[in-house]
């Protein structure tokens, strides 16, 4: 029997390792369908914002710069959520057999993951460009360098958490990993500073919260406001995104060994 | 140059702790042959396929495809496989898997093109997740398509599908086949194998026990069976018997797999203290369970 002419004169190795804008569309696509996922990074942020900041009408309403202040809070939750739930979700794919059959594929493992953080910085875009929507529609007003700079921070920080996310999804293989790591997300959200005011809690707590990976992103985001601009929360937020994707290599090297 | 074979199995062996999964096989393929790769459920042909495709390194021993490294293969859409422990997102319509997969390759065919020839185009729009498992292997099929590959892999494609569900799978394939890729397919149903396939390679405990064509190992199957009791048979003296292909003792009997049963019996009942001959035909389920049963002895049937 001869060769089978059905091939191409020259078989190629894909550019990029197989990273591509059309399989990032699809992944985007893919997660915003998802009810849960639009949930917890589209409704909620913003439902609390309405609660924290726009329940009280009347006298002992906030003042317009705390509405403003909030909705900052929110946008870095919604942010936080959505880029860990973007990372995280290889922990989904990991334990369905999907990662296995990208390896029947020309996709490296390392172009899966930089599209894994880039779905998952897609998602924090969202999340933040949402509770800001709201927050303009509701009548938060603040100067043009602040909508510009608190955006900026509170979407590009929440890298941290697209590290997170991966973190966490190749140490669990699970289909339900946002379930355990919804909780832990809220903790940390509260040692950030983005329920109640950091000044609100003890003095130990406050030293603690420091150390915590979202002390810095909440920092940032709200400093063109407010300020705190500090080279403690610049360096909080580039050592738990250092941590977390050293975390995430070890484990994606473990895995990918092993498959 | 010498055209490169499609499949190069050199020596390879493997080992998961204690146990030895593939050990020391060699297995070639030219290129267009449908070959079945055929053995019972932990036989070692899952772990033969994954370092084929290089999922799994080998502890010893080297596997090329058309020359290259597997990963290689791959990445060039060399080959492509239907694995049955892949998994799929339930979230993505059938659609959108293949449309993912095809943008991973530098060359691919078109979206329809493979949906159709999987036979799942009316079904483009659908959730995975609504999917039945035939229509979840056949979209596998179409993916594995995507990059036209010179060798196709299917492992166990049709493991609990129904009956319609294997008939329209194994229609597809065939029509596929038909363009002249090579294909290896690791089954453990004898029928999908003599149906499918023009070359049969069998895999016990992680050896090819035997390789041939199609006819080769259904004349294997097309002898007789010759049992007696005999305790102490003398093996060596039956083995050169004219047309003995397979002796094997089972506590005091003896059985004897052959193409001539009158020497064997003539032999048997002359020449020894056996007693209780029976004599029965063969076919292709008793030459598998021969031949893959755990007490079984490696035959050379390909020479």
């Amino acid at each position: 029997m001869t060769a089978p002419d059905i091939t191409p004169p020259e078989r190629l190795v894909p550019p990029l390792g197989g990273f591509n804008v059309t399989a990032l569309g699809l992944e985007v696509r893919r997660m915003l369908r998802n009810r849960r996922t639009l949930m917890f990074i589209v409704v909620f942020p913003s439902l609390f914002f309405f609660l924290f900041g726009l329940s009280t009408r009347g006298p002992r309403a906030p003042s317009p710069e705390i509405v403003a202040f909030i909705m900052i809070n929110m946008a870095v939750y919604g942010a936080m959520v959505g880029t860990t739930a973007g990372g995280a979700a290889v922990a989904v794919e990991r334990s369905l057999g999907w990662s296995r059959q990208l390896r029947l594929t020309p996709l490296r493992p390392a172009a899966y993951v930089v599209m894994k953080v880039l779905t998952a910085m897609v998602l924090g875009f969202v999340a933040v460009a949402t509770v800001f929507i709201v927050g303009a529609l509701n009548g938060v007003h603040v100067a043009p360098r602040v909508w510009v700079l608190s955006f900026l921070a509170a979407w590009l920080c929440s890298l941290v958490f697209a590290a997170f996310g991966l973190f966490v999804g190749f140490l669990l293989p699970s289909e339900n990993v946002m379930q355990f790591v919804g909780p832990l997300l809220a903790i940390l959200a509260m040692f950030g500073g983005l329920f109640i005011p950091l000044s609100a809690l003890p003095p130990v707590m406050q030293t603690i919260a420091k150390f915590t990976p979202v002390y810095g992103v909440g920092q940032l985001a709200r400093a063109p406001l407010v300020g705190g601009f500090t080279s403690v929360a610049v360096f909080n937020v580039a050592a738990w995104t250092f941590l977390f994707a050293i975390g995430a290599m070890l484990l994606f090297r473990r895995d990918t060994a092993r498959v | 140059m010498e055209p490169a074979l499609a499949v190069d199995l050199r020596n390879l062996t493997k080992r998961f702790g204690p146990v030895t999964a593939v050990n020391n096989l060699s297995l070639q393929l030219e290129s267009g042959e449908i070959v079945a790769f055929l053995g019972p459920n932990g036989a070692g042909k899952t772990t033969t396929i994954d370092m084929l495709l290089g999922l799994t390194r080998p502890d010893v021993g080297t596997a090329r495809v058309y020359g290259r490294l597997p990963a290689d293969a791959i990445a060039r859409g060399e080959v492509s496989a239907v694995m049955q422990n892949s998994g799929l997102l339930k979230d993505f319509t059938v659609r959108e898997t293949v449309a993912y997969t095809a943008s991973l390759y530098a060359h691919a065919r078109p979206v329809n093109e493979v949906l159709e020839r999987a036979g799942i185009g009316s079904i483009a729009d659908r959730r995975v997740q609504k999917c039945s498992g035939g229509e979840q292997q056949r979209l596998r099929f179409a993916m594995a398509l995507l990059s036209d590959p010179r060798l196709l892999i299917l492992d166990e494609p049709t493991t609990g599908m129904d009956v319609q569900g294997r008939r329209d799978f194994w229609s597809a394939i065939r029509k596929d086949a038909a363009q002249g890729r090579t294909v290896m397919f690791a089954t453990h149903y004898l029928d999908e194998a003599d149906a499918y396939a023009d070359r049969i390679v069998l895999i016990r405990q992680g050896v090819v026990v035997a390789d041939g064509t199609t006819a080769e190992i259904k004349n294997l199957a097309s002898g007789r069976v010759v049992r007696a009791t005999l305790p102490g048979a003398n093996l060596d003296a039956l083995k050169v018997l004219s047309g003995v292909t397979h002796v094997e003792v089972r506590g005091e009997a003896v059985i004897v797999n052959c193409t001539n049963s009158d020497i064997v019996a003539r032999y048997l009942l002359t020449s020894t203290d056996a007693r209780d001959l029976e004599i029965s035909s063969m076919n292709l389920e008793a030459a598998f369970v021969a031949l893959t049963g755990d007490d079984a002895e490696a035959v050379e049937v390909s020479q």
